[in-house]
C-alpha cells in the first residue's frame, strides 16, 4: 500500500514538549498517526498530549514499542538526537531539524552505515502516507491516497507537486521529503528502491534541485532497474554558480551540480522531465498514458 | 562563510601549519613599514574573497620597502577584477604583506566534503598553482585523493601516502605529512567546508609551507565559532543580502527585472525558473520562510524594491501550516502601511490552506493586485507586467 510509514507505525517524538514538537505532534495525532510517546530529557515520567514522556529514546522503545522516531530537536543537539535513536535501534528516524552542522552529519552517517536504522532528512518535511500516517510537518489535507510515489529535496515545492497531482486526479502512495542538506540519510536511489518494490506504487515523481549528483545517480539506477514511469523536475536552472540557494546542499560548485547536467542525465535514462514546475501533474498523466 | 587569505593563514598558524611570515596593512605606509621589518623580497597581496587575484594585478613581488610602498599604493583602493568578481570588480581595502618564499616546487592540497562518498576528502596534486577544476577536467590522474573515515580522522599513514604521491623525498615527506595532519585538524576543528592550499610549496630550505590559503566554513556551525564568525567581512557581500539576513530572509540578488517573494527555497528556485521559461528574468531569489507575515512581507518588499531594475513583483506562497488568509492579510497590511511604497505591479498567487478566501481578500483590498490562479498563470502575468 505504501512505503516507510503506515497506520501501524508507532511513532515517538524527540523534542516532544518543545514548541515545534508539541505543535506538529498534535497535528500528526489529529491526522490519525499512531504517536505512542515522546522524549524530552528531564521530563521523563510526565504526560504530554495524553502520551507518556521519557528521558531517553531507549526507554520509549522499551515501554511503548516505538519503531519510528521523528526529531524536532534544535540544530546544536539534533545530531546527537539522531545518534541516540540509532543507538536505540529504531527502524526509521525522520529528522525535521534544519541547520545541523555538516561535521555532525558526517559522524551520524558513519554510524548509520553500521546500523539497520534508516534515516530520512535532516532538513526535510517528513514522510506521509495519505490516509494512514503523517510523520512530519507537511500540510496533510492537500494529499489524497493513491498510487503515485513522490521523492523530493524540497518542502513547499513538494506541496506544489502534490497539489498538481491531486488536481490531475492522482493520489499518492507515499510522499517523502529527503531534505535539502549536503549530507542526508535516505537519498533518491534508496527511496526509488522502496517504491520499485511497492506493488501499489504505479509511478514516481522525483523533485531534485541543483547541487551534488544524487539526481545523476538516481538516473543511473532508474535506467538499470526501475520498472515504473518516472517524472522529474529539477529546480534551479536560473541559479548562479557558487551561491547557496537557501538549502545548504543547493549550490553549484566547480561547474558541477547544474540543473542542465541533471536534466540531461534524467532524459538519457528515459525519464519524463517536466521543463517547468507548472507541468509536473500533467507530465505524470502523460507518463502513465492517460 | 568565506574569510580572507590573511585570516586563513592566521588560523592555520594556530594549528602549526607553516605559513610565510607577514602582516596585514591598510595604507602604503604600513606596507613599507612591514616590508622593512621583514627584509628582503616581500609579496604584497590584495585581500578580497575572490580568486584569480594575481592575474588581475592584485599581487606584486617587490625587492625593497620603497617598491613595497609603491605596490601598496597601486593595489590598495583599486577595483580588482578577476574571473570570480564580475566585471565591476571588488574594492581592495587591505593587503597582506609577507616574506618572499624560495620556491623549489609547487603543489596543490585541498580538503573538502565528497558528497557522494559522505567523507571529507583530501586531494593533492603535483600541478600546483593551476586551477584545480581545470586539472580535474583535463588530467584527473594527476589528482590523488584520500577519503577520510570520520570516526578516526586522517591517519599518519594516509598523510604519508599523500606526501609520497607528490613525489617528495627524504625529510620533506615527513614535513608534508605533518603539514597535512595539521591542515586536517584545522579543517575539522573549525567546521570548515573547504581548505585549499594552492600553491603548497617545497622551499629551497626544504620546508613545506602554505604560500596561499583559502578557507570556507559551514554557516550552520558558526554558532560554536564566535572567533571565526567575527571575521565575516560585510564589504565582500551584497548590502541588500546582508540586510535581508538580518530579517531572517534568504535573499540573493540577480540581474533581471522580475522581483520574487516565495516561501521555501525549492519553490523559490522553481519560481525563478518558470519566470525565465515564460520569457522574463528574475531579479532575485527570496525565501520569506515559514511565516510570511506582515513584517516579513514588508521587509521583503523593501529589499526587493531597492533594486531599481525591478519592474514587477511576484508573490508566490504555498500555504501549508501557514494559512493563505493570514498571508493575504500580511500582504495587505504591509502595502497599506506607510513604511513601504510599491510603485510596480504586484502579482499574487496564493495556494493551499484557505486560498479562495485569500484571493477574495486581495480582490476586495484597496490596492491594485493582479491575482493569479496557478504557477503558470502567475509567471505569465508577472512577465507581461514587467515589460
Amino acid at each position: 500500500m505504501s512505503i516507510l510509514v503506515n497506520k501501524d507505525t508507532r511513532v515517538v517524538v524527540q523534542g516532544f514538549t518543545g514548541s515545534e514538537g508539541s505543535f506538529h505532534a498534535a497535528q500528526m495525532i489529529e491526522y490519525g498517526t499512531n504517536v505512542v510517546s515522546g522524549v524530552t530529557p528531564g521530563k521523563g515520567g510526565t504526560m504530554h498530549l495524553k502520551r507518556p514522556v521519557f528521558n531517553s529514546v531507549a526507554e520509549a522503545v522499551e515501554e511503548t514499542g516505538a519503531n519510528c522516531s521523528v526529531i524536532f530537536v534544535p540544530p546544536p543537539f539534533a545530531g546527537d538526537g539522531i545518534m541516540e535513536a540509532i543507538d536505540a535501534e529504531i527502524d526509521l528516524v525522520i529528522c525535521i531539524t534544519e541547520g545541523i552542522p555538516a561535521a555532525e552529519m558526517l559522524k551520524v552517517h558513519r554510524k548509520l552505515e553500521l546500523s539497520k536504522t534508516r534515516l530520512v532528512g535532516p532538513n526535510c518535511p517528513g514522510v506521509i502516507t495519505p490516509g494512514e500516517a503523517k510523520v512530519g510537518i507537511m500540510p496533510a489535507f492537500i494529499h489524497k491516497p493513491g498510487t503515485i510515489g513522490l521523492i523530493s529535496r524540497s518542502g513547499t515545492l513538494t506541496y506544489e507537486a502534490v497539489h498538481q497531482l491531486v488536481a490531475a486526479g492522482l493520489g499518492q502512495s507515499t510522499a517523502i521529503g529527503i531534505g535539502g542538506d549536503p549530507i542526508i540519510g535516505t537519498n533518491f536511489t534508496d527511496a526509488l528502491k522502496l517504491f520499485n518494490a511497492d506493488p501499489d506504487t504505479e509511478g514516481v515523481v522525483l523533485i531534485g534541485e541543483i547541487g551534488g549528483n544524487a539526481e545523476e545517480m538516481a538516473a543511473a539506477y532508474i535506467q538499470e532497474h526501475f520498472r515504473k514511469p518516472v517524472v522529474s523536475f529539477i529546480a534551479g536552472a536560473t541559479a548562479p554558480p557558487g551561491r547557496r540557494m537557501g538549502h545548504a546542499g543547493a549550490i553549484i560548485s566547480g561547474g558541477k551540480g547544474t540543473a542542465a547536467d541533471k536534466k540531461e542525465a534524467l532524459k538519457n535514462a528515459g525519464i519524463f522531465v517536466s521543463e517547468t514546475p507548472a507541468l509536473i501533474g500533467q507530465t505524470m498523466l502523460e507518463a502513465l498514458g492517460r | 562563510m568565506k574569510i580572507h587569505e590573511y585570516q586563513a593563514k592566521e588560523l592555520l598558524r594556530q594549528y602549526g601549519v607553516l605559513v610565510p611570515e607577514g602582516k596585514v596593512a591598510e595604507t602604503p605606509e604600513e606596507v613599507e613599514q612591514i616590508a622593512r621589518e621583514l627584509g628582503g623580497v616581500v609579496v604584497v597581496k590584495a585581500q578580497i574573497h575572490a580568486g584569480g587575484r594575481g592575474k588581475g594585478g592584485g599581487v606584486k613581488v617587490v625587492k625593497s620597502p620603497e617598491e613595497a610602498r609603491a605596490a601598496g599604493e597601486a593595489i590598495l583602493g583599486m577595483q580588482l577584477v578577476t574571473h570570480q568578481t564580475g566585471p565591476e570588480g571588488q574594492k581592495v581595502k587591505k593587503v597582506w604583506v609577507e616574506k618572499g618564499s624560495n620556491i623549489a616546487k609547487e603543489f596543490y592540497a585541498g580538503l573538502t566534503l565528497d558528497r557522494e562518498k559522505v567523507r571529507d576528502t583530501f586531494m593533492v596534486s603535483t600541478e600546483g598553482g593551476m586551477e584545480i577544476e581545470k586539472v580535474a577536467a583535463e588530467t584527473p590522474d594527476k589528482i590523488v585523493k584520500a577519503a577520510i573515515d570520520p570516526a578516526f580522522g586522517l591517519q599518519p599513514f594516509e598523510a604519508t601516502r599523500l606526501a609520497f604521491a607528490l613525489g617528495l623525498e627524504g625529510k620533506a615527506v615527513r614535513k608534508a605529512a605533518s603539514f597535512f595532519m595539521s591542515l586536517y585538524k584545522a579543517y575539522t576543528e573549525s567546521d570548515a567546508t573547504l581548505a585549499e592550499i594552492n600553491p603548497l610549496v617545497l622551499t629551497e630550505e626544504g620546508d613545506i609551507i602554505a604560500v596561499d590559503a583559502k578557507m570556507n566554513f559551514d554557516d550552520n556551525a558558526m554558532y560554536r565559532h564566535k572567533d571565526i564568525a567575527a571575521w565575516r567581512d560585510l564589504d565582500e557581500e551584497d548590502a541588500a543580502e546582508v540586510e535581508a539576513s538580518e530579517f531572517d530572509l534568504n535573499f540573493i540578488k540577480l540581474d533581471g527585472s522580475v522581483g520574487c517573494m516565495v516561501n521555501g527555497a525549492g519553490l523559490a528556485m522553481a519560481t525563478m525558473d518558470i519566470i525565465k521559461f515564460s520569457g522574463g528574468d528574475p531579479a532575485n531569489f527570496l525565501d520569506v520562510g515559514g511565516t510570511a507575515n506582515a513584517e516579513s512581507v514588508r521587509n521583503a518588499f523593501r529589499i526587493i524594491l531597492k533594486d531599481t531594475n525591478v519592474k514587477a513583483v511576484l508573490i508566490n506562497i504555498f500555504g501549508g501550516i501557514v494559512r493563505c488568509d493570514r498571508v493575504a492579510q500580511g500582504i495587505i497590511d504591509a502595502l497599506t502601511g506607510d513604511e513601504v511604497s510599491v510603485n510596480v505591479p504586484v502579482v499574487v498567487r496564493l495556494e493551499g490552506t484557505n486560498a479562495e478566501q485569500a484571493s477574495e481578500m486581495l480582490n476586495n483590498a484597496p490596492l491594485e493586485f493582479i491575482v493569479a490562479t496557478d504557477l503558470k498563470d502567475a509567471a505569465e502575468k508577472v512577465v507581461a507586467a514587467a515589460k
